[in-house]
């Protein structure tokens, strides 16, 4: 079933266009990673999807209804959550309260509770009453994914996880996707980190300057075709 | 081997050239005004101008300077009982004395800048506010000069300098005379306040600015000294200010604390004139003053209705054109009648 | 014994000074807002007490009861129509706009009231006293000070042991983030803005019992609200009653040694503090 799609999305600032016709789909139970290179849409893909930005023209549709006109509030809660690239924490919350303000907009209930985002994240529990911002880039995007969790989402964006993290934390952190999928949450994952994102998803979108120049699973890509889609350039 | 183009920059307009000739000869009018206009029409003339002369000075410091006050109210007053104590304390010819109404606001703005530099934004703005109470309040101590209930130019310093030239010259009573020579240098002020201020701003000084005011960090990035931009904008209006200040009470010729350090009259009003025509733009407080006027003439007798309705327009004008009456003629039609902005051309 | 009794009063008025404030302080600490009008709704609520008591003829206690809801509704209708508007890097269009909010607030009152002054009143509680040791303490200041206290700890329990106080907290710190956890910004500024006014409301009450009041007295109460909270530093309800009392006690000790010098040391106390301390006394870590 088809959880989550855009049909020839476009986004701006200001006057400078972001994306030119984006089609990507989400299905249920999916990973689907979207990589490219710096200033190739990608977070501003997820940023339209989430509501943060406003639209240009194009389809965004969540379990077949368009929420491309919708606020990040409502869009919460129908249940599409976003890790923010930056990770973006409270500094006036505590760690605890930074979870707990994540199932704020939605109160559906369901696997993630504070409790088993602590089971996912045991380090979190002992520094759950220092401020968010304290803790090392590793912890504190445990905390960013964990409070996406608390609003038991059914669609997770996970942009740019990875991001300033040592090999070693990215491992720890990718170790809990698994868990969030066994949850039933769909994910789309936005890295720069082309290998880390061929061993999660199941699908992978490249994108270039705003457009999407590749598609397919992991097994049929090519380095080369990779290469080209990512960078514009032959090898 | 082709001759590469020669660029030269310039600010200069069609509409702006235009703009200087039809300010001359409104100049030339307003000169002769005093020969035809009746005595009225000149006390009009001379509130219009030196409210015009406050609004560009405020608009300096905050449109061009970022710097948000809201006690200007300050070194009107000072201004104001630095003429009344040279006349009444050292008996100095009050025209003489205007100068001395700057350099007193002056001496004030330093210690005051120095405070009020280590707060930021809204801080700033109160502690602005503040200074200028504190003012008013030690002010109101100073019985020589009449204490809280103020007091009245003595009858010898009316008598200033000019006043016995244009009695003989345009037959006009002593009060009357009085009127125009206040006149006459509220429209020097006036002048020599925008031209100025343009000056100022096309300077490398006037750039420097408006990146100090866009964005500080990057300003001090290319060199901008930032500090020293703010500290001379602050005391050049206060400079002004106090000037203005002391034309504006010699002309009233009475004085008291509470009226002459008013935050309604001296701020409110001046922020007003400056928001409604245009903050950041030299034409803005022209046309503002304009509007304010028409606005205090149609409304006068109305009392709180009048100041309801300037309350309301201040407010509308923010929520729907920030850019003032100025700003949305000049989005629409792109004239600038003291063009800033640096263009680059290419050398005919 | 005069000076302890005068730096008791000036404690009991720092609790009036930050009733005052603590709306203020609430409204600056979760979105940077200068609302220049602050002290004239002030008036604005002590003249709707008034009517309430005299339209109801019930003691002004359950005039102001039955005010607060009225001002709460207000309030969040001027932030979320007017006032959100306005929020943004820039501080020129808030202050102005509440600028102007303040003019016309005002000369409505003076329209509606005209310019006699009023009082709300207390009958007995108004002169009531009980004496402490040597010193002797007015009910009414009393019952300020308390009230003060009342209301700081209530807003402290709201702010940092509810779930609308962290609302409150992440809309300050990044609203576009907090829209991505389902809150609404615009409509936590509303209620942020409508429990600043019912703080008000309680303010109006005392304000309105303890000395006349007309609809000009507004600035005045705004300068020392925002007295109080900056010396306290941005985010601080204990810091607002700490400035509050600065103030109180400053106003009182000047007093005493010439009364004309009562408000002009108050002032001079807010210029020391921000001179060693332009942050305020507890700012928070960042800003």
């Amino acid at each position: 079933m088809t959880l989550l799609t855009t049909r020839g999305l476009t986004a701006h600032y200001g006057d400078f266009q972001a994306l030119f016709g984006v089609d990507i789909t989400l299905d249920a139970g999916e990973t689907v990673a979207i990589i490219g290179a710096n200033g190739a849409g990608k977070t501003t893909l997820m940023r339209s999807i989430a509501g943060v930005l406003r639209n240009g023209p194009g389809m965004i549709a969540f379990e077949g209804k368009p929420i491309g006109a919708m606020t990040a509030d409502k869009i919460l809660g129908m249940g599409v959550a976003m890790v923010p690239e930056g990770r973006k924490l409270f500094p006036s919350l505590s760690v605890e309260e930074n979870l707990l303000i994540g199932a704020h907009g939605r109160k559906t209930g369901g696997y993630w509770t504070l409790d088993t985002v602590y089971a996912l994240f045991p380090i979190l529990r002992d520094k759950r009453a220092v401020p968010g911002t304290s803790l090392s880039g590793g912890q504190q995007q445990m905390v960013a994914i964990g409070r996406a969790l608390m609003s038991n989402p059914r669609v997770l964006l996970c942009d740019e996880i990875s991001l300033g993290l040592a090999p070693v934390v990215i491992r720890d952190i990718y170790a809990a996707l698994p868990q969030i999928q066994a949850s039933g949450a769909s994910v789309i994952v936005v890295e720069q980190d082309i290998g880390q994102a061929m061993k999660v998803a199941s699908r992978v979108y490249c994108m270039m300057e705003g457009r999407v120049t590749l598609s397919g699973t992991p097994d049929t890509l090519t380095r080369e075709a990779i290469h080209d889609a990512y960078f514009g350039v032959s090898a | 081997m082709r001759q590469p183009a020669s660029y030269v920059v310039e600010t200069r307009t069609a509409a702006s050239r235009i703009a200087g000739i039809a300010a001359l000869i409104v100049l030339a009018v307003a000169i002769a005004a005093p020969l035809f206009a009746s005595r009225s029409v000149i006390q009009d003339l001379f509130f219009i101008l030196t409210m015009m002369t406050l609004a560009q000075f405020w608009n300096l410091l905050a449109g061009y300077g970022g710097l948000v006050s809201v006690g200007q109210q300050a070194f009107v007053g000072l201004g104001a009982y630095a003429l009344f104590g040279a006349v009444i304390l050292a008996g100095l010819d009050p025209v003489a004395s205007l100068l001395l109404c700057g350099v007193v606001a002056v001496i004030v703005a330093v210690p005051t800048a120095y405070f009020a530099f280590r707060l930021n934004g809204a801080y700033f703005a109160i502690g602005t506010w503040v200074v200028a109470e504190v003012v008013r309040l030690l002010v109101a101590q100073w019985k020589a000069l009449g204490g809280g209930t103020g007091t009245s130019l003595p009858p010898e310093a009316r008598d200033f300098w000019g006043v016995a030239q244009v009695e003989a010259m345009l037959d006009a009573s002593g009060s009357a005379a009085r009127d125009i020579v206040t006149y006459w240098l509220a429209l020097a002020l006036a002048i020599a306040t925008v031209g100025g201020i343009y000056w100022l701003l096309r300077t490398k000084r006037g750039l420097a600015l408006a990146a100090v005011r866009d964005n500080v960090e990057a300003a001090k990035s290319v060199g901008v000294d930032a500090a020293r931009m703010k500290w001379t904008v602050f005391l050049v209006s206060a400079f002004g200010t106090g000037i203005a200040g002391g034309l504006i009470y010699l002309q009233k010729a009475r004085i008291s604390p509470d009226a002459a350090f008013r935050v309604t009259d001296w701020t409110a009003y001046v922020i007003f004139i400056v928001v409604i025509g245009g903050i950041g733009t030299i034409e803005g407080p022209i046309i503002g003053v304009l509007v304010f006027f028409a606005l205090q003439s149609l409304l006068a007798d109305y009392g709180s209705w009048y100041l309801m309705v300037l309350g309301g327009l201040g407010i509308g004008v923010m929520l729907f054109a920030p850019r003032g009456l100025w700003g949305l003629f000049s989005d629409r039609t792109g004239i600038q009648l003291f063009p800033i902005r640096r263009m680059l051309r290419r050398r005919p | 014994m005069i000076w302890v009794d005068t730096v008791v009063q000036g404690i009991l008025l720092g609790g009036l000074y930050a009733l005052f404030a603590a709306g203020l302080s609430l409204v600056f600490g979760i979105m940077r807002l200068v609302n220049l009008a602050h002290g004239d709704l002030i008036v604005l609520a002590a003249y709707l007490i008034l009517i309430v008591v005299s339209a109801l003829g019930v003691n002004p206690f359950v005039a102001a009861a039955i005010a607060m809801p009225l001002m709460f509704g207000f309030g969040w209708g001027l932030q979320r129509i007017v006032l959100n508007r306005v929020l943004g890097e820039d501080i020129l269009p808030p202050l102005l706009v509440t600028f102007g909010l303040s003019i016309v607030v005002q000369n409505a009152l003076l329209e509606g009231f005209s310019a006699d002054s009023q009082r709300i009143n207390a009958g007995a509680l108004e002169t009531a006293s009980f004496a402490v040791g040597p010193v002797t303490l007015g009910v009414m200041p009393v019952l300020t000070f308390a009230s003060a206290i009342l209301v700081i700890v209530t807003l402290n329990q709201v702010f940092y042991r509810t779930a609308l106080g962290r609302a409150f907290r992440a809309t300050s710190d990044d609203p576009v983030t907090a829209s991505l956890m389902g809150i609404k910004p615009a409509n936590v500024f509303a209620t942020a803005t409508g429990i600043a006014m019912v703080v008000v409301t309680i303010a109006a009450l005392y304000l309105g019992m303890r000395a006349n009041f007309d609809p000009t007295i507004g600035p005045a109460r705004l300068i020392y609200a925002f007295e109080a909270v900056i010396i306290g530093g941005l985010g601080s309800l204990w810091g607002t009653l700490a400035g509050g009392v600065i103030i109180g006690v400053s106003q009182t000790v000047g007093a005493a040694i010439n009364p004309e010098w009562q408000i002009l040391a108050g002032h001079i106390a807010f210029m020391v503090v921000l001179l060693f301390k332009p942050r305020g006394l507890f700012p928070r870590a960042y800003d």
